[in-house]
């Protein structure tokens, strides 16, 4: 038995000593999100994302270099596959980043084994806000719930809508969502009149919305992840009747996700959301964005999902750009936790050092009817360069 | 067979045969030639664990199952738990996990085995939803969507750490299988399992003739439990984690889907589907990460077309072929 351990401890080393990465001219960025099932949409929007930005900018890589993208399905909410998956990309692959994560779940059964085969995981949108802290080698350039619905809780009590009622979905993001939106309107002066939870995979909303329509809150708050889910929902709330009934819908971006607009026809006009990431925004760089992206993928719309995975990109790249193709995974951590850029689509974000989390405007943004006659969601408000309040609230022991 | 010597009939199926060792021998080579799939390879033989578990109970005691996810989840949730609160060590989690899904078997069993046909199908996809419904909901102990975290799985033998490469999970998934596999083929084999096979083709007949049907239909729901619930053990102590998705549909579907690939009711039909299904899937994502689903459902549609009773049913039509449905 003991000569067998040797034995596999020997392979172990060979095989550790074939994977080492120095002086590789391919840079293998592993993605693991969502392509299959139901849930697939924002995982082929944050596919298309990074995928435009690699295409996009592969002349500015040093000379030499190449950058290779292995893509594998996580196939929803799976954290096991998502695991295995990434176990995969390290042992078969020698990927030197992981890269994508829609869902939280997934994110977070990467974690572990980012930290054991210490390779960057660079988190495209999953937002649980504990899960920069599950691992030293997550960095997140999405958002947190918590930093998304605490601004939109504190703008709802500011504008007459402080008597509210929650529904989330039934998991971390849900929960953040719901105590970050409950923490912003109790610090304006407002106060929730009752919350409820459903659960995340195939939710029947009709009980859930027909429930709060009886109970007849001013203000309901909803977080759905956003997707097919999305239009649902807000489909549900309009057949039940809820903003005849005279209930007040705020969200966060996830219901109101700009690649699902199209297909809600003009129920949510005129609803308030808080978001890091609008279509419609005109600056510069998310017209130049938008173009390319539609340019790309013809009758597509962008949305959150698309941009953080060029912006994931373009933070992987400038690893690439900055060690010439050559670094150690503590040099390229250290590279990405000092990101900053001022030119996103999104506008200018940067990552806090010493949380690996992101750090953002927040805008306040209302659906509008454009003059194509497209609904889309309009910026007139802005909290400025806003930090993960859940991480601050609760400081690391 | 012989009818005249019935005694020597039932000596003769305990008889092992040379093709019998193909399977061990490909999974011991694959462990040399594949370094890079040990992980994928641990699944596979979890699996295989798992199909032999819904062989027993719907292949030879013909107890329709779409609910076997049950147990596969509550061995996976029972290791879980144990490796999450301080009782890492793999064997004795494995054990607890078998007997908390046998236990559950032999409990669901006595109202689901009251049932046949339809109402019978549906009652085990209930106690599956149910206990999947209670795990999302029982956040605070399960983790809820998130799935289990902080899992601490010891050292098999307490001396090999289940490490990034799967080397350790492969070969300890390899000794329980088998160790599982010789339990289910001497059982299958026996007195005992010619009744259940007796049972599945003819009950009224058996009853007529003595036999306790409903009695020896629980044993056998009961033991394809707790092999699932080892199943699912081995699934989570490789992976340190579980998921509600362990207790899922797809979990109980798919694997129904591995078994009539491979040949239900042959005991080797596991052996079968479920690589070439696990290979496939794993394969095929690779290529198209989008829509690989396509392919492995066009693969389903051809096998059902052209070859009922799976692959070992098609090799036993050939004239020399020798893996015949019991």
């Amino acid at each position: 038995m003991r000569r067998f351990a040797t034995m596999l401890a020997a392979a172990g080393a060979a095989l550790g000593l074939t994977l080492a990465p120095a002086g590789a001219k391919t840079i293998r960025i592993g993605i693991i999100t969502t392509y299959s099932g139901p849930l697939a949409p924002p995982g082929i929007s944050m596919d298309r994302g990074l995928t435009l930005y690699a295409k996009l900018h592969a002349k500015d890589l040093p000379k030499g270099v190449k950058v290779s993208i292995i893509r594998r399905d996580d196939t929803g909410i799976a954290p096991a596959t998502a695991k295995r998956l990434a176990q995969e990309l390290v042992t078969r692959d020698h990927v030197q980043f992981l890269a994508g994560s829609v869902y939280s779940p997934d994110a977070l059964a990467i974690a572990p084994l980012a930290t054991e085969a210490k390779v960057p995981f660079v988190v495209m949108n999953a937002a649980a806000a504990d899960l920069v802290r599950k691992s030293p080698y997550v960095v997140r350039d999405s958002f947190t719930l918590w930093q998304v619905a605490m601004p939109m809780g504190e703008w709802a009590a500011k504008h007459g809508m402080g008597d509210a009622y929650t529904a989330v979905s039934d998991y971390a993001p849900g929960w953040d969502a719901e105590g970050g939106f409950i923490a912003g309107i109790k610090a304006a002066g407002g106060k929730i009149v009752g919350s409820v939870r459903f659960p995340l995979n195939n939710p029947d909303f009709a009980p859930v919305l027909q429930r709060i329509k009886d109970l007849h809150p001013h203000t309901l708050f909803i977080f759905v992840p956003g997707g097919p889910q999305s239009t649902q929902m807000m489909k549900t709330f309009n057949a039940l009747g809820l903003a005849k009934a005279g209930i007040h819908l705020v969200t966060t971006q996830d219901l109101l996700i700009d690649s699902e607009l199209p297909k809600m026809g003009n129920i949510p006009l005129g609803v308030v959301s808080s978001g890091t990431y609008q279509e419609a925004s005109p600056r510069p760089a998310n017209r130049a964005f938008v173009a390319a992206f539609q340019k790309a993928y013809p009758g597509s719309v962008p949305d959150f999902p698309a941009m953080q995975g060029w912006d994931g990109m373009a933070m992987i790249f400038r690893v690439i750009r900055q060690t010439g193709g050559k670094f150690t995974p503590a040099q390229a951590m250290d590279i990405l936790s000092h990101y900053s850029t001022t030119n996103s689509p999104r506008g200018p974000f940067h990552i806090d050092p010493a949380t690996r989390d992101v750090v953002e405007n927040v805008y306040i943004r209302r659906v509008e009817k454009l003059k194509n006659g497209q609904l889309a969601n309009v910026r007139f408000d802005t909290f400025p360069m806003v930090s993960d309040p859940w991480a601050k609230m609760h400081p690391q022991k | 067979m012989s009818a005249a010597d019935p005694v020597g009939a039932l000596a003769a199926r305990h008889r092992w045969r040379w093709p019998e060792a193909l399977p061990w021998l490909a999974a011991i080579a694959a462990f040399f030639l594949f370094p890079g799939y040990l992980a994928l390879g641990a699944q596979i033989l979890a699996s295989i664990l798992y199909g032999l578990s819904i062989d027993l109970a719907l292949g030879y005691g013909g107890i329709v199952t779409l609910g076997q996810a049950a147990f596969f989840g509550t061995g996976a949730y029972t290791a879980g738990l144990l490796a999450a609160h301080g009782f890492g060590a793999p064997e004795p989690g494995l054990i607890a996990a078998g007997l908390a899904a046998a236990a559950l078997g032999a409990l669901s069993g006595l109202a689901v085995l009251r049932l046949s046909g339809l109402a019978q199908l549906m009652a085990t996809l209930m106690v599956a939803a149910m206990l999947q419904s209670a795990a999302d909901k029982a956040s605070t102990i399960t983790g809820g969507a998130d799935g289990l975290q902080n899992m601490a799985v010891g050292k098999v033998l307490g001396l090999f750490a289940f490490g990034l490469y799967g080397r350790t999970a492969y070969l300890y998934a390899l000794v329980v299988l088998f160790v599982c596999f010789l339990g289910m083929r001497a059982l299958v084999h026996s007195p005992f399992g010619r009744s259940l096979v007796g049972m599945r083709e003819n009950a009224a007949r058996m009853t007529a003739l003595g036999a306790p049907v409903f009695a020896r239909r629980l044993i056998a729901y009961a033991i394809a439990a707790g092999m699932a619930g080892v199943s699912g053990a081995l699934y989570a102590q490789s992976t340190g984690f579980v998921a509600p998705d362990s207790l899922g549909f797809d979990r109980s579907g798919n694997i129904l889907v591995m078994l009539l690939l491979g040949g239900i009711g042959r005991l080797y039909g596991a052996f079968i589907g479920v690589p070439l299904f696990m290979v496939a899937q794993d394969r095929l994502s690779d290529l198209d990460p989008a829509y690989w689903y396509f392919w492995i459902g066009l693969g389903l549609v051809l096998m059902v077309r052209f070859a009922r009773g799976g692959l070992l049913g098609l090799a036993a039509r050939w004239p020399a072929g020798r893996m015949r449905r019991e």
